[in-house]
């Protein structure tokens, strides 16, 4: 097989530690508003806010952790399809 | 796990073609095509993930609309603090995990094997902390089966906390089946990353994941976050 065309792929790309650090306070801020949260009584709005919090929680994992946000479009897209196929 | 992961050499003949590194396999073209592919295998098994565990959520979502009373009283005797500190725990070991897969492409070995030896302990931690609730539920006959007792929801010793009628409190096997069920088996994913953790950091301490061929390490990230998010929302919906 020639490799003249040669595989279309993606540059890597290396995330640092301040952006994990940041994303890890991030996440540390968002556990504790959560509990928080749970104290407050909102009615309906509860488990709303809970569950909203967790998918926000989820994407920036998803995003940074996970390495979606500089991956392939490809990759966007069989994760952003599944996440919201399968979870949704 | 790499089978070439400590000693990528080629042992056997080997045709004369471009100079490439020992863990590209011959099935690739590019470097960043294994590195993608593998990656994308990965994704597609933790969708599959995202199928089983979507499952359990549902059954949990649709009974709590059903039995609303006896679901909010059972979660009510969940532990928040608990709770809330195995969440922490499992995100600093996330956050552990990221810094090892950056240890690896930084090709730092020290790094590498201190990140994986933390995520491991703080795995251990999680595990320790869910063995202490799963005794608080044993103690407190909440196990759904013959050992279950209603007493707490029908006769509750909290004065803010509303009696159930027996039949509804009975519904609350159903609590604490889900519970055991959606949290038992993320326990069992966890278990299964830190024995593969284990592998890994054996296989790191004799060289390997350093040498550019860091897909491994990669992949086992995107498990052990996916664990995490399993977690986030576990903790989130039934506590």
């Amino acid at each position: 097989m020639s490799t003249e065309s040669g595989p279309v792929s993606h540059e890597h790309h290396i995330v640092g530690p301040k952006t994990y650090g940041l994303i890890l306070a991030a996440l540390m801020v968002l556990t504790a508003t959560t509990t928080g949260a749970a104290y407050i009584e909102m009615g309906v709005f509860n488990p709303i806010v809970a569950i909203g919090i967790a998918c926000l929680k989820a994407v920036l994992v998803i995003l940074f952790f996970m390495h979606i946000r500089y991956s392939s479009k490809v990759m966007m897209l069989t994760v952003g399809a599944g996440f919201s196929r399968f979870w949704c | 796990m790499d089978s070439q992961a400590i000693a990528p050499g080629h042992a056997e003949p080997h045709e004369v073609h471009e100079e490439h590194p020992a863990y590209l396999r011959h099935h690739f073209v590019t470097v960043d095509q294994q590195r993608e592919t593998a990656s994308f295998g990965m994704w597609l098994f933790l969708l599959t993930e995202i199928m089983f565990f979507g499952g359990l959520f549902m059954a949990y979502l649709l009974y709590r609309n059903w039995y609303y009373d006896a679901f909010v009283a059972s979660s009510n005797t969940l532990g928040i603090g608990l709770g809330t500190t195995n969440t922490a725990v499992l995100i600093l070991s996330s956050f552990t995990m990221a810094m090892g897969v950056y240890s690896a492409e930084t090709r730092n070995r020290k790094g590498l094997l201190t990140s994986l030896s933390l995520t491991i302990l703080l795995g251990l931690t999680f595990l320790g902390i869910k063995t202490i609730e799963y005794h608080d539920k044993y103690t407190e006959h909440h196990i759904p089966g013959a050992s279950f007792s209603v007493e707490d929801f029908v006769h509750p010793t909290d004065k803010r906390d509303v009696p159930l009628a027996p039949d509804m409190a009975q519904h609350a096997q159903l609590f604490f089946f889900l519970y055991f069920a959606m949290t038992g088996m993320h326990a069992l994913h966890m278990i299964i990353g830190i024995s593969i953790l284990f592998v890994l950091l054996y296989q790191a301490y004799h060289g390997a994941y350093v040498n550019g061929h860091t897909s491994t390490i990669d992949n086992f990230g995107l498990y052990w976050h996916f664990v995490d998010i399993v977690w986030i929302f576990l903790s989130r919906c039934c506590i």
